[in-house]
């Protein structure tokens, strides 16, 4: 059977050394260096980027937590809240905001006196324009809330205004003050004698998590709870439609049907809907969701729709993927036992395809959670001031607040938009963790 | 195959179980069976023999309708249990699959615990109305499937943490869980070690009391050790079915007899 000539080498053998490196040898491993370098550099540039872009919105964002706040002594004046003196809440709301002006420039001239010792042109006048224009609003709406209050002398903490607040933050300098038509010099010698006092403080501000956004001149009050409670309501929406429809369909396209040109036909449309750029999908949610079933506007269940109709893919894709992914022995071995076909999917299939399934869910909510683009042709890039109490009620979402924030000219929403975006990275590593834990659970059954 | 043993033979006749008639089996335009004509007894451990390709495991997933599954196969002819055409439109592959159990080449445990791998089978079908019927279920499904000490004191464990014989065991226990007629067995001991081989071996012998068996097998050795008949398969074709004895002691056929005597293959 063997050819003994076959086995001879055609040229007589040279003698080498295992301890020496040959010429190919030296070549092949240069080229592994080198190709380790060029891996090395490039892993080096995406962490690079990642931390710049990290230290960058950090350094910016992190002040907008903080704001500046100014304690004043209020006498709440009954005979101007309150005239007819019963405490009933519909004829307190009947004083309006304009009416508290006097109220908080009355009882600011205590503090203008004390502070005269050190700054002689000091007036409760320029107090007040160090205050938030927001600040009667806010006052207001606590007497509504407590008429109790009605008579007494309280100490009331206001947001200090916007120019005050950079002040604080190093934003505005004295320089900038002589330029200001918003701010005098004075005020912020007035803001450092204030500090002294302890009058004057600047920490942290829930308000901005929590507060709704607020007018172009009223920076400091400006805060992401809309946006926040629309992003949320949007993702709950996504994960509730997206995932079930996502999932049935890629069970069903991968387990039940027939091979033929129509599911050629839709998975090829599956692939394609992947990649519409996502403003496709707000036209679509603008003809048909509100043009033509007549959704509401700027509505966070319209907002909802158009991000699942653009999650499916993405989840559809990952979910046959790893449907696919699950070895067929175990659906051998469901089959052979006797259990129908859905008992061996549901029973074995889907388990061990969750991890995956959930992975590419979190993906494309992610995706949506980030996705503006489509959210401006519905109308959720428009101003609201009330929180959503429903999925139809008007609300903005994160990212598009993040892009109100930046359109601002005044310098004080810089720190705010990038203060949003941090809130927003946050939201989805909460998202993330979620997702983490959960394949952690179903991962722990083998 | 000096060292082949060929045991007592019982010889007597049983009843047919399984009947194969002109069966043809196609994938898309490949035909992998061609007219095969078989009677299959209960009681019996009946193996099928043949070179790779031949078709023996094509035929074997056709009783329980395991092909099904594969895209674009399509079967001929007549193919009955206890005088049903298993292949019949009213016939639900699911009930079949309940009588007609089936083990794997590839021990493949459900990445369950222990007993919830045994309890499965017994848990679709409604076998049990609780759990004390369950674990007798269990328990006893173990023990038929010889592997009952070794796992009793951790049915909780998952069933994929066991070694390879150990799985395969473990995937017989589950198989006669449901309580089957036949019992199908595509090559249970190829991914096994010679310890676990016998093993398996022991157990197909003693199933045999209670169960058709149909073994697929590479190893000659194995069918003379295991079965009462022996089917050879060629390119197809089944070229030869009889009592094991006289298939390895005076084949008819020379492709057979080229066969076991390791000519071709």
């Amino acid at each position: 059977m063997t050819d003994a000539s076959a086995n001879t080498p055609a040229t007589p053998r040279v003698k080498t050394s295992l301890l020496e490196l040959g010429e190919r040898t030296k070549k092949r491993n240069a080229a592994e260096a080198r190709f380790k370098l060029y891996g090395m550099m490039a892993v080096g540039t995406g962490v690079a980027a990642l931390l710049l872009l990290l230290i960058s919105i950090l350094s910016q964002g992190l002040p907008a937590f903080t704001q500046t706040f100014i304690k004043v002594n209020i006498t709440l004046d009954e005979s101007v809240l309150d005239p007819s003196g019963n405490r009933d809440p519909d004829e307190i709301s009947k004083v309006l905001t304009f009416s508290y002006d006097p109220i908080i420039n009355d009882s600011l001239k205590g503090l203008a006196l004390e502070l005269s010792a050190q700054h002689s042109e000091v007036t409760a006048d320029v107090l007040q324009d160090m205050i938030s224009a927001e600040a009667k609003g806010r006052l207001r709406a606590d007497v509504i809330a407590n008429p109790d209050l009605i008579g007494q002398t309280i100490e009331y903490e206001f947001l200090a205004n916007g120019r005050i607040d950079g002040y604080m933050k190093g934003r505005v300098t004295r320089e900038t003050a002589e330029l200001d038509g918003n701010v005098t010099p004075l005020q912020l010698d007035v803001a450092d004698a204030m500090i002294v006092e302890e009058k004057l403080e600047k920490r942290f501000n829930w308000a901005f998590i929590t507060a709704p956004d607020a007018s172009e001149l009223r920076p400091e009050a400006a805060g992401l709870g809309v946006a926040l409670m629309g992003s949320a309501y949007m993702m709950a929406i996504v994960f509730c439609l997206a995932l079930p429809i996502g999932v049935a369909a890629s069970i069903y396209l991968e387990e039940f049907a027939p091979k033929n040109w129509i599911t050629d036909i839709i998975e090829v449309n599956i692939s394609n809907l992947a990649a519409v750029p996502s403003i496709v999908f707000g036209i679509l949610g603008l003809a048909i969701f509100i043009n033509y079933m007549g959704l509401p506007n700027s509505a966070p269940i319209v907002g909802g729709l158009v991000l699942t109709l653009m999650t499916l893919p993405t989840i559809i894709i990952s979910t046959r993927a790893s449907l696919k992914a699950v070895p067929p022995s175990i659906r051998d071995a469901a089959l052979g036992v006797g259990a129908s076909k859905m008992q061996a999917i549901f029973h074995h299939v889907l388990p061990l395809a969750a991890p995956g399934i959930l992975t590419g869910t979190i993906i494309g909510l992610a995706q949506a959670l980030g996705e503006t683009a489509p959210l401006l042709l519905i109308g959720m890039v428009a101003f609201v001031n009330n929180y959503p109490e429903s999925i139809f009620d008007p609300a903005t979402a994160l990212p598009v607040q993040v892009y109100n924030f930046t359109q601002r000219s005044d310098p004080a929403f810089v720190e705010r938009a990038s203060g949003a975006i941090i809130v927003l990275l946050v939201f989805l590593f909460c998202m993330n963790m979620i997702a983490i834990i959960l394949r952690r659970r179903f991962e722990r059954r083998w | 195959m000096n060292d082949m043993r060929i045991v007592e033979r019982d010889v007597e006749t049983r009843e047919i179980k399984i009947r194969g008639d002109k069966v043809q089996v196609f994938y898309g335009d490949n035909h992998a069976i061609k007219d095969v004509d078989i009677e299959i007894q209960d009681k019996t451990v009946t193996a099928f023999i043949g070179p790779s390709g031949c078709g023996k495991s094509t035929f074997l997933r056709c009783l329980n309708r395991m092909n099904d599954t594969i895209e674009g196969c399509r079967v001929e002819g007549e193919i009955t249990l206890d005088e049903e055409d298993i292949y019949n439109k009213q016939v639900d592959p699911v009930q079949l699959r309940a009588k007609v159990g089936m083990v794997f080449q590839k021990p493949n445990p459900f990445p369950k615990s222990i007993y919830d791998n045994v309890a499965y089978g017994p848990r679709i079908h409604g076998l049990a109305s609780n759990k004390a019927d369950l674990d007798v279920i269990v328990e006893k499904s173990l023990r038929r499937g010889a592997i009952w000490d070794e796992v009793k004191d951790r049915l909780d464990a998952p069933g994929t943490g066991l070694s390879g014989g150990q799985q395969q065991r473990l995937c017989i226990a589950r198989a006669v869980a449901t309580e089957p007629e036949v019992l199908l067995m595509d090559e249970p001991c190829s991914a096994l070690d010679p310890i676990a081989t016998a093993q398996v071996e022991e157990l197909i012998d003693e199933l045999r009391t209670n169960y058709s068996v149909v073994i697929v097998t590479h190893s000659m050795q194995q069918a003379a050790r295991v079965s009462q008949k022996t089917a050879f398969f060629h390119l197809g074709n089944l070229v030869e079915y009889n009592e094991t004895g006289e298939i390895f002691t005076n084949p008819k056929d020379p492709r057979t007899e080229s066969y076991i005597t390791g000519r071709i293959g």
